[in-house]
């Protein structure tokens, strides 16, 4: 489970602290205490930041660097599909071998593949995910209203 | 081996646990240290429902077939065992529920619908402490939201203690209910029972003890305590899950309305109204949890066969251990009483900035068992300022060789994330 991409990302985290964003969420995951505030900044269709501020678990603060490291400069749906396909990895109870597409689609973010493994810890590495997907869907709104 | 003094013969008492011998992980033994959790069952409890099942299933107080008549005996008879186990005065003040949440809501109900000289309202407050698990802390949340009584509670000490230097302000005679955890779930803290009743008597309050840490590990006498109710749970005691324990003093149960109508709990119905039946089937509506009752029999024969004295000796000698063993680790730092006076056989720490969730997951892998997380005790962990603890919690069947083997995981822990 512990990979050392996933070690390397917990000890180096990219992109840590909270910088200016279009939309802001903070999303807990109560059955162990991890907490994330995360914020998005968009360019039109491009996401030109996702900074955060968190505590937790390695595999909780390990996914957060690897969704900044993955996501910033994506554009919306690209950033989407990679979301999905995480999202999807991480669903399969271990029973997904990720395959060259999959790798391409989400580098370093494969190495989760083996926590999909463990339920207790499937939530740890979404939290960040879906705070991601909160953030984007709260700025579009945010965006709309404005508009 | 390390021997200490005060040690049961864990070698014959684990024969009794078959789950102590299973293997994870590619053949790792597995050390179970998440007691606190639940405990696991022996043989004889086991056994019991098996043949509570395969030879006596019927439901009790109806029917007049021989399987009705002997579910009935073994139901009411392990109320009879408990009863003694915890020295009641009389079977009927033991009341059956599903376990110790479901127990403290009843409590917490029988008020909030009860009238004078028992009923909470705005004029009344309601006391708890900043160590209670979940479960003693929401029922009484919900009844001071419903009722407009004031939720006041006693915090804590630095060293992991209730902070009593203020009672005389925490309960007053505005005090109508006092309900606190005789052992902490998380910190494993036993608390100074005396003092909190003599408080709440001068004030004419009601005293309700959470006991689920403490009727596993110690002589539980409800005489003795003075308590008004007690609950506990069975599956932390050797016995099933779905079983748990409410103890009220008869006048009280005979005073207090009952909370759920239903089957079981009636004396007559017409269309119109009801009476009841007397405690403590009152409060017993529906088919109550029959084989987990006869289980949680069987689990209080088993403990009062060992001695709950000896049990207590027992944890208390593998606590000293640990707490010198689990000091001794780098960074450790133990959230709770950093001796093993007056403290139970669970040890809540933090590891240096490592995340609980990832020392018990490292721990896992090496077939050690603990309890991460806030233990549903946050309020706990947001008055030590740390997110989530680890917690190694120890039995009747734990050895200092598991002790030892915790610290060796432990150090494998900070090596692998240092």
């Amino acid at each position: 489970m512990y990979q050392d991409v996933i070690l390397d990302h917990y000890k180096h985290p990219h992109g840590r602290g909270l910088r200016d964003g279009d939309a802001e969420v903070h999303h807990v995951n109560p059955t162990c205490g991890d907490e994330i505030t995360l914020r998005v900044r968009l360019d039109g269709a491009t996401i030109e930041d996702v900074s955060y501020e968190g505590q937790g678990c390695s595999i909780s603060q390990a996914s957060a660097s690897v969704l900044n490291e993955l996501l910033v400069g994506k554009e919306l749906g690209d950033a989407q599909k990679i979301q999905e396909t995480f999202l999807a990895l991480m669903q399969s109870k271990g029973q997904v071998e990720p395959d060259d597409e999959m790798e391409e689609v989400l580098e370093d973010a494969v190495a989760f593949a083996g926590v999909s493994k463990y339920p207790a810890r499937v939530k740890c590495a979404l939290l960040s995910w879906m705070a991601w997907k909160d953030a984007t869907a709260k700025a579009l709104s945010e965006e709309a209203k404005t508009a | 081996m390390t021997r200490l003094p005060g040690l049961l013969d864990t070698e014959a008492i684990r024969k009794d646990f078959p789950l102590l011998d299973r293997v994870v992980h590619d053949g790792k033994k597995m050390i179970y240290l998440d007691s606190a959790a639940t405990s696991q069952k022996p043989r004889q409890v086991i056994d019991a429902l098996t043949e509570y099942y395969e030879q006596h299933n019927a439901n009790v107080h109806r029917g007049v077939h021989v399987l009705a008549e002997e579910a009935t005996a073994l139901y009411e008879g392990a109320r009879d065992k408990v009863a003694a186990f915890i020295n009641a005065p009389s079977r009927d003040e033991v009341i059956f529920t599903k376990n110790a949440s479901e127990s403290l809501n009843l409590v917490a109900n029988m008020l909030g619908w009860a009238d004078e000289p028992y009923r909470v309202d705005r004029e009344t407050d309601i006391v708890i402490t900043e160590m209670e698990h979940h479960s003693n802390i929401v029922p009484w949340q919900l009844l001071s939201q419903r009722t407009g009584a004031k939720l006041k509670w006693f915090g804590l000490t630095d060293d992991g203690r209730l902070d009593l230097s203020n009672i005389d302000e925490i309960i007053t005679d505005r005090t109508k209910v006092v309900s606190f955890t005789l052992v902490s779930n998380l910190m494993g803290t036993i608390n100074p029972v005396e003092a909190i009743i003599r408080r709440a008597q001068q004030v004419g309050a009601l005293v309700v003890i959470d006991a689920s840490q403490a009727a596993p590990h110690m002589v539980l006498d409800v005489q003795a305590l003075q308590a008004d109710f007690v609950a506990f749970t069975g599956h932390k005691m050797c016995g099933p899950t779905g079983i748990g324990v409410l103890w009220g003093r008869q006048e009280l149960l005979e005073d207090l309305p009952p909370f759920l109508g239903g089957g079981e709990m009636i004396e007559t119905v017409s269309m119109h109204s009801s009476t009841y039946a007397p405690a403590p089937h009152k409060f017993e509506a529906g088919t109550p949890p029959i084989a987990q009752a006869v289980g949680l029999g069987a689990a209080v024969d088993y403990l009062a066969a060992i001695g709950m004295d000896k049990i207590a000796a027992h944890e208390h000698a593998i606590t000293e251990y640990a707490v010198k063993r689990l000091l001794d680790v780098p960074d450790l730092r133990i959230i709770g009483p950093s001796t093993a006076e007056d403290r139970g056989a669970t040890i809540s720490f933090t590891l240096g900035d490592i995340h609980p969730h990832d020392v018990g997951q490292v721990l896992d892998e090496q077939g050690i068992a603990v309890r991460v997380g806030h233990h549903c005790a946050r309020p706990v962990c947001l008055r030590y300022g740390i997110p989530a603890t680890t917690r190694a919690s120890f039995y009747l069947y734990s050895t200092p060789a598991e002790v030892d083997a915790l610290v060796a995981g432990l150090e494998h822990v900070r090596n692998f994330f240092g």
